[in-house]
């Protein structure tokens, strides 16, 4: 065990853990954030995904005792009401079904925008190919991101 | 919204009903009735009636239903709320929803969320219930005023009387109306005057699910909970011979380690249960633990003997489901006739959220939270197994992140209560994605052996097909094996059927040790790869187009307004000829889909799926995005298990352990999908399912039409063709 003060969504947390723990499991089981998913375990489906630096990462591959300083943020430090471009995408299209894998593929989405404001077809395609959904919204997500796309150009919104 | 989900049925009676500032009615079915009695709470309470608290109107005006059907993705916390909104007279945002946990009698009938029968199964008694809340509120509001209650009518929430235009909000008028009793005849509104049903309204359960907060079984926490993870046996049949956990014990976390048994159909499935404080320190533990099974008894089967059985069995004499007619007298004189045999794979359900359960077992009180389809059947398991009365055993559902059929059975409930009773305090019980994807139970594979014979105009006057499958019926204790799979149809529109004079279908059932159930659209799922496969070669075969072919053998108008809507939305008529067109059309669950795919070959020979359209004739229905959302999904799970993913099975286990084995479509394998939905009187069909069976034929289909080469058997490579 050793202990960990983590930055995560803006606030530093301090947590005991055993340094091999995969930060996934540390959100969920430890600081009951259970908004971030486990899928997979190997870095497979996405469902896990975070981001360190603003960086997509996948958390059941990242061990607690690999992060340092960097910030995490997970999906509940998008925007808890909601008011982030691509969850307003993401509820305009009505993506969701069963909605398990979604916090992954908007962590995904988030990072991609980031990045690249102006995504093709193509670059969405790239970007989000790691993020299974059994559900199948893989169409949805991509209209959604290019609403997203859209609503982040309006220059009367900050998002 | 996640205080909702875990209100208690009782409680909410409390909350609601008795605190008698609330209007409380819900149906029961009384004995040997078919149609359901709409009575208020406080009768059903006098009476002793366990009645189901469908829906509650409080004095703010807010209506609280509690919800029979789980919520796994299909939409029933959104299809539920509409038809009651509609006939109630509120608007959805006036609505909220609960689980309703798992009860043996008061939903009228089964309580399993499968067969996409939510809808269509209590369709009427919903609309009924709103409709009888509605009018109760109008008498009361009648008496009120002391006016006559033709002059009043309901909109928006309150009751408006119309000479005068006073208005009362349903809130001030429940402690009125619950006085009354409800009336047995109700007007039910007609379908061009809905404002709510049939509109593509928004999801209520999205914002939930897009910020991290929707609770699914596995975010369930109580307090002092701890964490669990089995060692099950890798062979579907099993016992623990001995176990070492010297190493496992002194590891970080660990409480617990024991032997547990899992029921499976006709077994008991060993394992070994780690507990620990968190679900990764049991994972840790798991992996030094050390156990030794005996097998004794148990085949070592693997993928290629299995079909080859199957195979085989398809030589043998058929259980008889259906005949008509002289099958084999009007084949022998046919012009001509074709016969093919199609192949189709065992599946796992890999739903993104895998297995778990919460169990909290407190001396003989029961309590169990987790990802389920079926509480009745959960509960009534519980108190058979465990000697426990009923009404001791709460089972509760989360949302769950996807179900599929997997999440309607009983064994990972059954365990996670077992090992809660053990350990004496509530439990997670977590299954590794491994876990997961080869514990089973799988969808069987199927063989088929199809005949036709065709008259000199390539027309059908013979039809047989014949399936080798596992019987899922069969695996139960003292099973009647003498007994016929009852789905060789499913899957076949009935139209189709009746339009036969001499056919037949029956099925033999193969023999082997692996647990099978219920995937996505069941039978149906499979059926419709082969039938629909070989419609089309049929049609080939008469040289007549596959969509006039379709055209020709489902003769009525519900069927030709679909064929219609299908060659209008593909353009079909001035398409290139051998251009990768494909089409099928199948019937499953009392619906309707024809669907049609494009394929084209990239510079660099690969295959490429360009356009896919469906058309889903589901009768009367509710919601259309929900409905497009279905069928979307069910062409995507369709996909994958006709191009990208398969279970295999060698020495007695399953090959593919995760997501690196058992490959799922991704973003770029799916391109947009377009889906129409027909506008007709029908009685309501499924939607959940109907959707995927057509699609692999389809595509296939599709491939014959570019390439000349035939596909049948499942899955296949899109790269390699
Ligand atoms: S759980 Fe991390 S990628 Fe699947
Ligand atoms: S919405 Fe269910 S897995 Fe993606």
């Amino acid at each position: 065990m050793a202990s960990y003060k983590l930055s995560i969504n803006g606030t530093i947390q301090a947590v005991e853990a055993d340094p091999k723990m995969p930060l996934l499991w540390l959100l969920r089981d430890l600081l009951n954030m259970t908004g971030t998913k486990y899928g997979c375990g190997m870095s497979q489906c996405g469902a896990c995904t975070v981001h360190l630096n603003g960086n997509a990462i996948r958390s059941c591959s990242m061990p607690v005792s690999a992060i340092g300083n960097q910030k995490i943020t997970t999906i509940e430090g998008i925007s808890s009401d909601n008011m982030h471009a691509v969850q307003q995408a993401w509820i305009a299209e009505q993506v969701p079904q069963c909605g398990y894998c979604q916090s992954g593929q908007i962590m995904s989405a988030v990072s991609l925008l980031k990045r690249n404001p102006n995504p093709t077809d193509h670059d969405i395609d790239l970007a989000m190919q790691g993020n299974i959904c059994r559900c199948g919204t893989y169409p949805r997500i991509r209209k959604a991101i290019h609403k997203a796309a859209a609503m982040m150009k309006q220059p009367a919104k900050s998002f | 919204m996640q205080p909702k989900h875990s209100i208690d049925r009782r409680a909410f009676l409390k909350l609601s009903t008795f605190t008698s500032a609330a209007l409380t009615i819900g149906f029961y079915f009384p004995a040997l009735a078919e149609e359901s009695t709409i009575i208020t709470a406080e009768t059903a309470d006098n009476l002793g009636i366990v009645l189901n608290a469908f829906i509650s109107i409080d004095k703010t005006g807010k209506v609280s239903i509690i919800n029979h059907r789980a919520e796994m993705g299909q939409g029933s916390f959104q299809a539920v709320p509409q038809m009651i909104a509609e006939e109630l007279e509120v608007s959805l945002d006036q609505v909220s929803i609960a689980f309703g946990p798992g009860h043996q009698t008061k939903y009228g009938g089964s309580q399993i969320t499968g067969g996409s029968s939510t809808v269509r199964g209590a369709y009427k008694h919903l609309l009924r219930t709103g409709a009888t809340a509605r009018e109760m509120l109008i008498d009361a509001a009648a008496k009120k005023w002391s006016v006559p209650r033709e002059t009043c009518y309901a909109l928006n929430g309150e009751v408006i009387h119309r000479p005068t235009n006073k208005k009362l909000g349903y809130g001030e008028l429940v402690e009125e109306a619950a006085k009354g009793t409800p009336p047995k005849q109700v007007a039910l509104k007609e379908r061009k005057n809905y404002t709510v049903i049939g509109k593509p309204l928004p999801r209520q359960d999205t914002p939930a699910k897009v910020n991290g907060k929707a609770e699914f079984g596995l975010d369930k926490k109580l307090p002092g909970m701890l964490y669990s993870v089995v060692e099950r046996c890798p062979y579907f049949l099993g016992k623990v011979k001995s176990y070492d956990d010297s190493a496992v014990t002194t590891m970080p976390g660990v409480k617990h380690v024991f032997k547990v048994q899992m029921p499976v159909f006709d077994s008991l499935r060993e394992g070994v249960a780690i507990v620990a404080d968190n679900t990764w320190a049991a994972m840790q533990a798991r992996k030094v633990l050390k156990v030794e099974w005996d097998a004794t008894g148990f085949e070592h089967l693997d993928t290629a003997t299995l079909y080859n059985r199957m195979k085989a069995d398809l030589q043998k004499p058929g259980l008889s489901q259906r005949t008509g007619g002289n099958f084999d007298a009007t084949y022998a004189k046919a012009a001509s006739k074709l016969e093919a045999v199609y192949e189709t794979p065992y599946e796992a359900h890999a739903c993104m959220e895998p297995l778990n359960c919460v169990a909290d077992v407190k001396g003989d009180i029961i309590t169990v939270w987790g990802p389920i389809q079926g509480p009745d059947w959960i509960q009534r398991d519980l108190a058979e197994r465990l000697k426990i009365p009923m009404e001791n055993i709460t089972v509760n559902m989360t949302f769950l992140g996807g179900g599929f059929g997997r999440k309607a059975f009983t064994d990972y409930t059954t365990e996670a209560v077992l090992i809660s009773k053990e350990i004496k305090a509530p439990v997670q019980v977590v299954w590794t994605r491994e876990d997961d994807m080869t514990q089973g139970p799988f969808r069987p594979g199927a063989v088929y052996e199809c005949k036709a014979g065709l008259n000199d105009k390539g027309r059908i006057t013979a039809f047989q097909a014949k399936m080798a499958a596992q019987n899922m019926d069969h695996q139960w204790p003292h099973a009647d094996k003498s007994n016929f799979n009852g789905s060789t149809t499913e899957g076949l529109p009935e139209v189709f059927i009746n339009g036969l004079e001499h056919y037949s279908f029956s099925d033999v059932p193969t023999e082997s040790p692996i647990p099978v159930m219920w995937w996505r659209s069941v039978y149906s799922s499979t059926n419709g790869f082969a039938y629909e496969s070989f419609m089309d070669e049929l049609a080939y075969a008469a040289n007549t187009d596959p969509l006039d072919y379709r055209r020709q053998h489902l003769r009525d108008e519900r069927a030709e307004a679909l064929i219609q809507m299908l060659e209008e939305k593909t353009g079909w008529r001035t398409r290139e000829k051998n251009s990768g067109w494909g089409i099928a059309i199948t019937e499953c669950f009392k619906s309707m889909v024809g669907e049609a795919v494009k394929v084209s070959k990239q510079a660099d020979g690969k295959l490429k799926i360009d356009r896919i359209i469906a058309v889903m004739d589901c009768g009367w229905y509710v919601n259309p995005d929900i409905i497009k959302q279905q069928v979307e999904g069910s062409i995507v799970m369709a996909l994958g298990a006709a191009t990208t993913h398969e279970t295999h099975f060698t020495d007695g286990k399953s090959v593919e352990t995760n997501f690196h084995q058992y490959l799922m479509p991704r973003m770029p394998d799916v391109p947009d999908i377009e889906v129409y939905i027909m506008e007709n009187e029908e009685k309501p069909g499924g939607v959940g399912e109907p959707g995927l069976p057509p699609f692999a034929p389809a595509l296939c289909n599709a491939i014959f039409d570019l390439t000349g080469k035939r596909i049948r058997k499942l899955p296949f490579n899109m790269n390699s063709i």
